[in-house]
């Protein structure tokens, strides 16, 4: 199963990259591909990631194969 | 003819939304990066009465983005300078100045006084602060946030919709500003007008609000993407309950038997447990310094290291203190990750 995974903010920046395709074999919830593609980034607050799937924000989905997945940390800047 | 006859003519305006206009009251938390710009076109269109809320004063390094400030306003304060600029643009508006921070105290009351408010705050305690005195007041808020050269922007408790609770449930410590990480001034320019637009339209009551939608700017790629949010009853309940949560980010120290001073303001998180750790702002220092032990090492600290060192020649040139330590580098340097 092939799925694209976008990155935002300091998630970009720590995976140094803006987009990649992941794949799996098996089934992923949107969580468990979160934890997957953050492991060994050094995010102090993985926690506060949220997740879109398919532009909604929801993390409990099993994810298709073609899906669009998001991880969207928050911003503080103003 | 009116100042406003070219939005008039547009039929989403005309005569009636004018006079909505003029009726509305709109609360602008922060007079920075994104308030200044908002604050401008607002007063442009002619909403009638502007509260401008902002205790901090204008620094040299604002000046890039934040286009109401002169050089020679340096050191002034930013609520008070921008009003006084914003009358100049526009006599007809109404301007409240509030040159205190927005805090748990306060919020609600002065929230409930306006129609909307715009974010234009640069860290998350404000933000969740703004959040649950609106869902208080019930009144809409309209939301920006910028991380280097991306943005997010939403409209938030509008009509009983999602909240920024529903986005992101819990605070985090990673609270960069602009200062720590950069941002171009155009990018705070471009999300604060995208606010002044989703104030507009709240107020006329036309177009499409951004409710229920995260809208995500790329700057340097160009692009933008909308995400739906859902609503998480749950959370805006909990609020509705016990009230504005308080954002305390607990942390722990590597080395709690030591002494600490925090020379941070009170909103700046994370906060490090533990019964020797005092927390007196440089600003109170003069004021509060006999709190501060002076027979045992005491190690001081601030976000970055500059502040507390500043705090350091103060209570040893003027207070004779001798048993300080500034901590470099900040807190992240003496906490467990």
């Amino acid at each position: 199963m092939k799925v694209t995974v976008k990155y935002f903010g300091l998630v970009a920046e720590a995976a140094e990259k803006s987009e990649e395709v992941m794949e799996f074999d098996g089934t992923l919830t949107a969580s468990e591909l979160k934890a997957k593609c953050l492991n060994g980034l050094s995010i102090t607050d993985k926690e506060s990631i949220q997740i879109a799937v398919n532009q909604n924000l929801d993390d409990k989905t099993t994810l298709k194969d073609g899906d669009e997945v998001a991880l969207l940390p928050p911003f503080a800047g103003g | 003819m009116s100042r406003y006859d070219r939005q008039i003519k547009l039929k989403e305006v005309g005569p009636e939304g004018q006079e909505k206009l003029r009726n509305a009251k709109v609360l602008i938390v922060g007079v920075g990066g994104l308030g200044c710009p908002a604050a401008m076109y607002l007063v442009g269109a002619g909403v009638g009465t502007i509260g401008l809320m902002d205790h901090d004063r204008v620094d040299k390094s604002n000046l890039h983005r934040q286009i109401l400030f002169q050089e020679l306003d340096i050191g002034k304060p930013k609520a008070m300078v921008a009003k006084k600029r914003l009358e100049k643009q526009n006599s007809e508006v109404q301007f409240k100045v509030y040159e205190e921070p927005l805090t748990m105290e306060n919020a609600k009351k002065i929230i409930q006084q306006y129609d909307v408010v715009l974010d234009g705050t640069d860290n998350f305690e404000t933000k969740y602060l703004i959040n649950d005195a609106c869902i208080l007041a019930n009144k809409p808020w309209v939301f920006a946030s910028i991380y280097k050269n991306e943005g997010q922007l939403s409209v938030f408790n509008y009509q009983n919709g999602p909240t920024y609770r529903c986005v992101f449930p819990k605070s985090t410590r990673e609270n960069i500003s602009c200062e720590a990480t950069g941002v171009l001034g155009v990018l705070p320019g471009i999300l604060g007008t995208l606010q002044a637009a989703e104030v507009l339209k709240i107020i006329l009551g036309t177009g499409e609000v951004l409710s229920g939608k995260l809208k995500l700017i790329n700057m340097m790629r160009g692009s933008e993407q909308i995400i739906k949010i859902n609503k998480r009853p749950d959370e805006v309940e909990k609020i509705r309950e016990n009230g504005i949560a308080p954002v305390y980010i607990d942390c722990d120290l590597k080395n709690a038997e030591h002494w600490y001073l925090d020379v941070r303001e009170v909103f700046e998180q994370p906060k490090p447990k533990g019964k020797k750790v005092l927390n007196i702002p440089l600003s109170d220092l003069t004021l509060r310094y006999r709190e501060i032990p002076n027979n045992q090492e005491v190690f001081v600290f601030c976000q970055s290291g500059k502040r507390s060192k500043n705090a350091i020649e103060i209570l040893k040139n003027e207070f004779g203190f001798h048993n300080l330590k500034n901590v470099e580098g900040g807190i992240e340097t003496i906490i467990d990750a």
